[in-house]
């Protein structure tokens, strides 16, 4: 009943992923990517892994897993706080592939927005592209006339202009100077910059509802561990009912990734109906990310405020993504948009159509 | 390393619960329309009608997922949870039956003798007879187990003495039926879970009580019952005796996990929709889709409760999770809805939106105490994480 054939999950690409993330995205391996340092040994262990490849068809060049398998790997991604852009790289996968294109080989990004592409030549100016310095090419969205067109452009050809997220992650501009198109073809009906927003914000869901699951499980560890008044602080009332609340909403955000994620992988593509859980999962997640990582840091004291401590791993990453792709007031209006669309007669039967296909 | 320590399994609505959500939408649209009844905010909680309940229990809406021989309807819990959540989006007069439905008759048919269910639970799934929860005492709240009401064995059964309070509905037409937590042996500090029993108090027996309490705006919902030599036979003893705390806990967990905990409000909601509809700026956007995100989010966690129960899990802790974030949401929804609303409809009496606004504002701060305060369900949930 809960699960349907379409549904079900690869676990062994999930344990896959876990195993891999928790033996190589370490508290030095990410502190040296923030000083500048590529992570080689991991990106190559997930290449040679083809966890990259997750959301890429076989006909593309893909392991042709499916869009839950790649949700999965993302909140283990996130728990893991991965330094490196597999993320961006599963997405530019999924970008390429609704495109029908060939994916290309190394790490992947995504510039968001519309471009322009003439005879061949891409201009444009995106800003915060993640991992831009470090990707081979960045996928985009770009218009030849009336055509969008799903574009990659080697990461060489553009001139970027580094700047960091929250988290200390390389969040680059990317002008694209009439860089030439490796790779182009026209985009489905249907996929704009608004869905290619969409799908990077649940992108960003998954990934934080991951690095809040860690984010409780520190707080848990070090509140049973931390001695004063000569007992764990974990026995003080005040210590437990935070950290009820960090479970709470670490659930809420797991839960509304889930429900995205379903409604997402039941096309493969972002509908209109995907397209309102995606808004709920970011307006939730925009709560979550905010009072979650208040309580961890809360509960951890000023030992979690320091560099040295891995919680800000997670926390400066919630805290970077519940703003990109769009925040919670950004999503909580185009959802309350599309609420008043539907009415106070629709309205309930809107909110219970979702489990009633 | 665990991303999610509480699991909510997707649950898709088999077809007969579809064809039975429409059944009962079309049922309550032509009552409201005929004037049945008038939309409640808190309806399971303050909107009795005998009448309405009846209604529901002869289209088989109650004591569905009872076996036919008690009169019910042997459907699934995702059938049951369709018609208790159009009943509350609807803001249906529920009140009556609700405690009936929802653990009362479960609990009897789970421990009670067979002369019991036999006579009780048919009229139950017919919506002919309700009950009350007996658990808290004028000094009994969050710790449960200090209740004092005391049950001497005697020739038959037992004398019952003591006092329940906040029994919802107890005072009502109909209502013959209290589970009530009675101590059937003397407290010991040591083991304080024990020497306790549910019994299944006749509220219509001699020697009982019932006394309504105004809540703080005025109406008549909640009650205190006393006991004064109360016989009770011995086939009104659900399991057995000294059990009751184990039973008692699966009680609550029946109380815990329903759609009520976040949907109480939800009529406000959509007759604001109509007002707010009519000149949105983007702070009202804003709130409504807040409020639409986190209503589908809970929903999906509530359902997840349903589902797990439906494969034969105890999901109590993950009831308490909910339950605690569902009842917070209610407070917030009806805040949220004030800040955005025209002065018009907050100064005024008159009319559905600014009744349901007043009852919904003056409801809500039992939402975080019934059923167990939000910080008692704060304690379960640390529990099950280690801390306690």
């Amino acid at each position: 009943m809960s699960e349907t054939d379409s549904h079900t999950l690869d676990t062994v690409i999930l344990d896959t992923a876990t195993r891999l993330f928790a033996d190589l995205s370490t508290s030095e391996t990410i502190n040296a990517a923030e000083k500048g340092e590529w992570p080689s040994a991991l990106w190559q262990a997930i290449e040679a892994s083809g966890l990259h490849l997750t959301w890429v068809p076989e006909e593309c060049g893909g392991a042709g897993a499916g869009m839950l398998d790649g949700f999965a790997v993302l909140k283990a991604a996130g728990a893991a706080a991965l330094p490196v852009p597999l993320a961006e790289t599963l997405l530019a996968g999924w970008l390429l592939a609704q495109a029908g294109l060939e994916v290309p080989e190394g790490p992947l990004t995504i510039a968001r927005g519309e471009h322009r592409i003439t005879n061949g030549a891409v201009t444009g100016v995106a800003l915060a592209v993640p991992h831009a310095r470090s990707a081979r090419q960045i996928v985009a969205l770009a218009r030849d006339g009336a055509r969008v067109l799903v574009v990659a452009v080697p990461a060489s050809a553009c001139v970027l202009t580094p700047d960091r997220n929250l988290a200390g992650e390389p969040w680059d501009s990317v002008d694209f100077n009439g860089a030439m198109a490796t790779l182009s073809a026209a985009a489905p009906a249907g996929l704009d910059a608004d869905s290619l927003d969409a799908m990077g914000a649940l992108v960003r869901v998954n990934q934080a509802a991951g690095a809040l699951g860690t984010a409780l499980e520190l707080a848990i560890q070090y509140a049973g561990e931390r001695e004063q008044f000569g007992r764990p602080i974990g026995k003080f009332q005040a210590i437990q009912h935070m950290i009820a609340d960090l479970a709470g909403e670490a659930a809420a955000v797991n839960a509304a990734a889930d429900a995205a994620a379903e409604a997402v992988a039941a096309t493969g593509t972002v509908d209109a109906d995907a397209w309102v859980e995606i808004a709920t999962a970011k307006v939730r997640l925009g709560q979550a990310a905010s009072v979650g990582p208040a309580i961890a840091h809360q509960v951890h004291g000023a030992m979690g405020f320091t560099y040295e401590h891995r919680l800000h791993h997670f926390t400066r990453r919630a805290w970077a993504w519940r703003d990109e792709f769009g925040n919670e007031t950004v999503w909580a209006r185009r959802l309350g948009d599309a609420v008043l669309g539907w009415g106070a007669d629709q309205l309930w039967h809107r909110i219970t159509a979702v489990t009633d296909k | 390393m665990s991303s999610s320590r509480f699991r909510f399994p997707r649950v898709t609505m088999p077809d007969a619960a579809r064809a039975l959500r429409q059944e009962v939408r079309e049922f309550l649209a032509a009552e409201r329309a005929s004037g049945g009844f008038v939309p409640m905010a808190d309806c399971w909680a303050s909107g009795f009608s005998a009448e309405f309940s009846r209604k529901l229990g002869q289209r088989g809406w109650l004591g569905m997922t009872w076996p036919r021989q008690y009169g019910g309807h042997e459907r699934s819990f995702l059938e049951r949870y369709v018609v208790t959540e159009e009943m509350l989006a609807a803001g249906a007069p529920v009140m009556a039956h609700w405690i009936a439905d929802r653990q009362s008759g479960t609990q009897m048919l789970r421990h009670a003798s067979a002369e019991v269910k036999n006579r009780a639970l048919p009229r139950m799934a017919a919506g002919q007879t309700f009950c009350a929860i007996g658990m808290s005492e004028p000094n009994t709240g969050s710790d449960l187990a200090s209740v004092r009401t005391r049950a001497d064995k005697v020739a038959g059964g037992w004398k019952v003495n003591g006092r329940k309070i906040w029994s919802t509905g107890a005072h009502g037409e109909g209502c013959d039926y209290m589970i009530s937590l009675v101590r059937t042996a003397p407290a010991d500090e040591k083991a304080r879970h024990q020497g306790l029993s549910q019994l299944i108090i006749d509220l219509k027996a001699p020697g009982v009580t019932v006394r309504g309490i105004e809540d703080i705006g005025g109406q008549v919902h909640f009650n205190e019952t006393l006991f004064e030599d109360v016989f009770v036979p011995e086939s009104h003893l659900l399991g057995k005796e000294g059990h009751g705390w184990s039973l008692v806990v699966g009680e609550l967990a029946l109380e815990r996990s329903g759609p009520e905990r976040f949907l109480s409000s939800f009529i406000a909601l959509r007759e604001a929709m109509q007002v707010l509809a009519a000149n949105p700026d983007d702070r009202t956007r804003e709130v409504l889709g807040h409020l639409v995100a986190r209503i589908k989010t809970l929903r999906r966690m509530s359902l997840g409760i349903a589902g797990l129960l439906q494969e034969g899990k105890s999901p109590e802790t993950e009831a308490a999770l909910v339950k605690d974030m569902a009842t917070r949401f209610e407070r917030e929804l009806i805040e949220q809805l004030r800040v955005v609303l025209p002065e018009a409809v907050l100064l005024s009496s008159s009319g559905v939106l600014p009744r349901l606004m007043r009852e919904a504002i003056l409801r809500v701060p039992s939402s975080t105490l019934r059923g167990g305060t939000n910080e008692v369900l704060k304690g379960m949930i640390v529990r099950q994480l280690g801390l306690r």
